[in-house]
């Protein structure tokens, strides 16, 4: 792309509402020479324009290697996003990207990979599942671990149980309020460590989720032995330009768009946790 | 150091002529509203002949006395941020048919020679840092348009503000060599001093066919440098970013924050910072829309804004914010602190709250 500020046309090939605020945007570029020109790795993300209203930016969850189409998962939370969610197949979106340093897939090739994600299903983290179950023979075990605050709060809970079923995978969940249909753990992401028996010195953790969530997370998963520099937090943050320029998603020396989203624990571990930053 | 020549204010429309003669639009101080202020200028005789400002902290005064100098007075609200970084422009804009399908096409910003006499060596600093922002990584073309045709005649600072601590910043009062200028100018009370630092302003120097500079004058110079630095008053404490760091809790962000209106003042004058918004202005047509960026400040609510919270809710965390990138996170991005000591931040706070001031008492790490 030659301006990185300026969006290229996609089409809505296919729109999947996830529950009554989430939906998933299948893209396809309309201009075939851009489609077959972009690429991206798992954890970037596009910034998406919706005609008059403006851009947000929203992490790709399809596959790198699917040259079909580019999916979005959006929930509906502001000005941009609810617009954007009443689209419908056919419809045309303006797409950016991709911005931003992703999952370090590669150098987590032959190590176990641990997933961790906190809050309402984590689509960042949905993109890199998918891509160590497409490419099973390159990763060890996968431990797929999610906390919600209420029972009610999960979903894609078809997916978490298809997911627990595939060899070699181990999926985790714990809400801090459970419920009566609730068969999983009760309590915060951290009470599954134990049950999780880590490979600690030959695992490579990828988290996503609310701040808090990642720092309790993360001191849980130092604590159990993993390395520091083989935990992954992917970041949220204001962005308005992607290419740090404008200013909003810095997080003290940081900008989130350019030098993450996803940060090794010791590059952010000191500004996690700080109200304001 | 390229040999020095003499131009006799009388003859200062010669510098003005033999830049548009090399095709630049010249801009150039001058006393508008009560404040200096960079703006097309084609004739010498606009120059603030006579101005002098008074800076303290929050406040800013023009006084006309009966110098004989262009350039007896600090700087103005602007350094050189506005004509490179506009307050606001349209980065591209799209069109949409009715069967929704959108075009997509980039605005450019028009390409102009444009020089600029009056630059200070603290604007040369902010420039460096702008350099290194907009064109560094992915190059920020809108940005980069301006910047290729500007040519930089600076002049050295004779008449530091109360504000100013240019000094203790090491970015003035006199500009170092290869600090970007094309041409250099100290003035004295008969004419300037002028120098080159590019091969552009070395040819266009040549050009004028000015006398040498006589050793007097270099003297009188020297001497008027040291006096602009040991006027200065004010100061960043010693390793500033490192006295920062481990003082996010200190209860001075929450004392001066109840001074602080918040008005975003200090981060429009200060010519290093860089952030700006983007804004979708659809027309009425309805078939049209432009895609805009604007300059924003850390200080208002929409800068942290994160799908519905505000990631900064209070006062005191935007000034932290402000304070604490400027001078403990900009090394980590661009090699120095963000601030250049202009002093302009000080003046045109509304409360007059002072960066130096704040920036000690944080340092001592207790209660101020």
């Amino acid at each position: 792309m030659n301006d990185l500020r300026q969006p290229h046309e996609a089409e809505i090939i296919e729109r999947v509402q996830e529950t009554p605020s989430i939906y998933t945007l299948r893209l396809r570029f309309t201009d075939p020479a851009v489609h077959a020109a972009y690429r991206f790795a798992p954890g970037q993300f596009n910034m998406l324009y919706l005609y008059g209203v403006g851009e947000v930016p929203i992490s790709i969850v399809s596959d790198p290697e699917d040259e079909h189409i580019v999916d979005h998962t959006i929930r509906a939370v502001g000005r941009v996003t609810d617009a954007m969610a009443r689209l419908q197949v056919g419809e045309r979106l303006g797409v950016r990207g991709p911005y931003g340093r992703g999952w370090p897939v590669e150098q987590a090739k032959g190590r176990d990979v641990v997933i961790v994600t906190g809050g309402l299903g984590c689509a960042p983290v949905v993109s890199v599942i998918n891509y160590v179950l497409k490419r099973r023979d390159r990763y060890g075990k996968l431990t797929i671990m999610q906390g919600v605050k209420h029972a009610d709060d999960l979903i894609w809970r078809e997916q978490y149980e298809a997911w627990s079923q595939l060899p070699n995978t181990q999926v985790l969940l714990s809400a801090s309020e459970g419920g009566p249909l609730w068969p999983w753990h009760v309590g915060h992401v951290p009470v599954l460590f134990d049950k999780a028996a880590l490979d600690v010195a030959n695992s490579t953790v990828m988290m996503c989720g609310p701040e808090g969530m990642m720092i309790a997370a993360g001191k849980g998963l130092l604590e159990q032995g993993i390395p520091a520099e083989d935990i992954y937090l992917s970041m949220e943050r204001n962005m308005q330009c992607a290419v740090g320029k404008c200013g909003h998603c810095q997080m003290g020396g940081q900008f989130v768009c350019k030098d993450g989203p996803v940060f090794s624990w010791p590059e952010i571990v000191a500004r996690l946790g700080i109200k304001g930053v | 150091m390229s040999s020095a020549v003499f131009l006799p204010h009388a003859d200062s429309q010669r510098l003005f002529d033999l830049l548009h003669g090399a095709g630049y639009q010249t801009l150039a101080p001058q006393a508008r509203n009560g404040a200096i202020q960079f703006a097309p200028l084609a004739s010498a005789q606009g120059l603030p002949w006579g101005q002098h400002d008074e800076q303290r902290p929050g406040h800013y005064r023009l006084e006309q006395d009966h110098s004989p100098r262009a350039f007896a007075w600090a700087n103005g609200p602007q350094a050189l941020k506005p004509l490179l970084f506009a307050p606001q422009e349209t980065l591209w804009q799209v069109e949409r048919d009715a069967g929704g399908q959108m075009r997509f096409a980039a605005v450019a910003p028009p390409q102009q020679a444009r020089a600029v006499i009056g630059v200070r060596p603290c604007d040369l600093a902010a420039l460096k840092i702008h350099d290194a922002h907009f064109l560094g990584g992915a190059r920020d073309g809108h940005y980069a348009a301006r910047r290729q045709g500007l040519l930089l005649v600076a002049v050295n600072c004779s008449h530091p503000a109360e504000t100013c601590f240019c000094a203790a910043t090491g970015d003035g009062p006199a500009a170092a060599e290869h600090s970007g200028y094309d041409l250099l100018l100290d003035e004295l009370d008969e004419g300037f001093i002028l120098r080159a630092g590019s091969e552009t302003g070395r040819a266009l120097l040549g050009q004028l066919g000015l006398p040498a500079a006589s050793a007097a004058q270099a003297q009188q110079a020297e001497r008027q440098q040291q006096d602009a630095r040991d006027i200065q008053q004010r100061g960043l404490p010693k390793d500033v970013s490192q006295g920062l760091q481990g003082q996010m809790d200190h209860p001075r962000w929450q004392q001066v924050a109840e001074r602080c209106l918040a008005c975003g003042n200090c981060t429009s004058v200060c010519p290093t910072c860089f952030c700006h918004s983007e804004r979708e202005q659809p027309a009425l047509d309805g078939v049209s829309s432009e895609h805009l960026r604007e300059w924003d400040s850390c200080f208002t609510s929409g800068h942290s804004y994160l799908h519905g919270h505000l990631v900064r809710e209070s006062g005191a965390q935007r000034y932290r914010q402000w304070l604490m990138h400027k001078l403990a996170w900009w090394p980590e991005q661009f090699g120095r602190i963000g601030c250049v000591g202009c002093g302009r931040c000080i003046s045109w706070c509304p409360v007059g709250i002072d960066i130096t001031a704040e920036a000690a008492a944080l340092c001592q790490g207790e209660q101020a």
